[in-house]
């Protein structure tokens, strides 16, 4: 029909008109509908290219050899794909982190949400803000040429790129999501319990410990993983400052995460190489999504909660 | 009246404000030993302001002032050098809304001894039967210790809350329309405990619930616009009252 309405329908306000608006409305709801499936399109395309181009390298290699291989020797004569220490640093980097950055995180939560005054906590919650934007190259740049340098005075090392500093780095930057996360949650407590806690004779911090944080632990728990998901996950920053060398993970020791493993070889990387660098992005892969899946497990239980 | 009472909590010339806005004008009052005693009046009229002026809650409220006395056995409870939680140890509170902590009835109630340093698992078991047991909710609850006081009903959970409060061993409970939220079967077995608890405790509930006041109080305080208006045995009080307005009150006439 032409958005000329006929004489009838002009008579009858309120009635639909088929006309230009309507289609427009069509034409909108259509396009709305795209651009959210461009999202699962992403998703599914990312994940079927990485199960399709990871698992060659895995099945010539051997699983076990793989996952469990000790030595990573991509470019030698004889090469050698063991990721085991790849999988290692990224495990103790980020537990490093968790264990660094979530106790700074929250208390901090604590203090922004329960402690602190109007005035003092906005200016915090800012500077937390410009924490999260700032880039991870940034991070990378300032933990070479301050970090890095300062590793080595203090624990008289020959070179201080190693998992110590990488660790620092990573609990910096998780230290946002953490405290913006448990915020939230410590927010949600009602203030009946607080009440009821200080009622019986408790004092303020007793309070927000016993009661108030248990109360939260779900979303706090949310906030840890979360914190676990940006750490595995960042490379470029912890590439700068961690030496980059495919050791077993120790402390001072010069390492190589999954994710910088993948970074720093795939530009000359071929064959066989490549393929493997494919499998250690379908490992890193498979190591977010158990991550994805918990936090939103975690958060549920806690909206519930709240 | 009698005249061998012993006054708990004696305020004099009490005033307080939110703000700029007065709350409570020139409160003068003695709270007996081992009675009920109900402020009533209507929403606003300061009778929950006032209760929680005797645990200092309201310190809890921001850009709260507060002049005049308020003494318990003796000891001026707004100075600098008293203890908040040695106070709110001796008066304990429940609220109007049950507020049980998500977490096991059983920690619920030792939370507060726990608090105060006990954690003897022996001593804590008997304070936590003692306080159900006192609270008349022991029978109801004892196979379920474990569980999370929040899969109670609402009665259930306000004597929880009851529980909660005398496991501190309180010398005065302070309640603030604990039961406005509750089924009149759950109420009336409140007000049964509350007739047992003022043998061994000094009890001061808010209420709005006229009948509640006249069944279950010794004392009543009428408070209008923050002022203590009349205030003596309720007997009396609700057969003749002195104050016109008090009698406008009681009868109906507004509120």
């Amino acid at each position: 029909m032409s958005s000329q309405s006929s004489p009838a329908q002009a008579a009858r306000p309120g009635v639909k008109k088929k006309g230009f608006r309507e289609r427009l409305e069509l034409l909108m709801n259509a396009i709305f509908f795209l651009c959210g499936a461009v999202a699962v399109a992403f998703v599914l395309f990312i994940s079927i290219y990485l199960i399709v181009s990871g698992l060659p390298a895995i099945r010539e290699i051997g699983l076990i050899d793989f996952l469990f291989g000790e030595r990573w020797a991509s470019t030698a004569k004889d090469p050698a794909f063991g990721i085991l220490p790849f999988i290692l640093t990224s495990v103790y980097g980020t537990a490093g982190a968790i264990v660094v950055g979530v106790p700074v995180g929250f208390m901090t939560a604590m203090f922004l949400s329960k402690i602190s005054g109007k005035k003092t906590a906005g200016v915090i919650r800012t500077a937390v803000d410009l924490l999260a934007g700032i880039p991870s190259v940034v991070y990378g740049l300032i933990g070479m040429t301050v970090l890095v340098p300062a590793v080595r005075v203090a624990f008289d090392l020959a070179s201080g790129a190693c998992l110590l500093a990488a660790i620092v780095v990573l609990a910096v930057m998780i230290l946002p999501s953490i405290i913006s996360v448990s915020e939230t949650a410590l927010n949600a407590v009602p203030k009946e319990y607080e009440e009821a806690s200080l009622a019986l004779g408790a004092t303020e911090i007793e309070t927000y410990f016993r009661v108030s944080a248990p109360a939260a632990s779900s979303g706090i728990a949310a906030a840890v993983v979360l914190g676990i998901g940006r750490a595995i996950g960042e490379a470029m920053a912890i590439m700068m400052v961690a030496g980059n060398v495919a050791n077993m993970p120790s402390l001072f020791a010069s390492v190589r995460f999954l994710t910088t493993a993948i970074a720093s070889e795939m530009s000359y990387s071929s064959g066989l190489q490549r393929q493997a660098l494919f499998s250690i992005a379908l490992v890193l892969f498979l190591f977010i999504m158990i991550i994805n899946v918990a936090l939103n497990v975690l958060l549920k239980k806690s909206r519930k909660e709240g | 009246m009698d005249t061998h009472e012993t006054p708990v909590i004696t305020a004099k010339g009490l005033e307080l404000w939110y703000g700029s806005a007065q709350a409570l004008r020139n409160v003068d009052i003695d709270i007996p030993e081992r009675k009920v005693t109900a402020l009533i009046g209507p929403s606003g009229c300061g009778k929950s302001t006032f209760l929680k002026t005797l645990d200092r809650m309201n310190d809890l409220v921001p850009g709260v002032t507060i002049k005049g006395s308020v003494r318990y056995r003796g000891q001026e409870i707004y100075s600098p050098e008293v203890d908040v939680t040695w106070l709110r140890k001796q008066i304990g509170m429940v609220f109007q809304k049950p507020n049980p902590f998500p977490m096991s009835i059983y920690d619920n109630i030792a939370y507060g001894p726990r608090t105060h340093g006990i954690r003897n698992k022996a001593k804590l078991d008997e304070i936590v039967e003692k306080s159900l047991r006192g609270a008349a909710i022991w029978d109801e609850v004892k196979d379920r210790l474990r569980k999370s006081a929040l899969s109670l009903s609402g009665g259930q959970q306000q004597r929880v809350c009851i529980a909660r409060a005398l496991a501190v061993e309180p010398d005065v409970l302070l309640m603030d329309e604990a039961t406005s939220a509750l089924d009149p079967i759950s109420t009336s077995k409140i007000e049964e405990l509350i007739e047992d608890l003022k043998n061994s405790y000094t009890i001061v509930i808010v209420t709005h619930n006229m009948q509640q006041a006249t069944r279950i109080s010794d004392k009543c305080a009428f408070f209008l616009l923050g002022e203590l208006i009349e205030y003596g045995d309720t007997d009396q009080m609700f057969s003749v009252p002195r104050d016109r307005r008090t009698e406008d009150y009681i009868t109906g006439r507004f509120g």
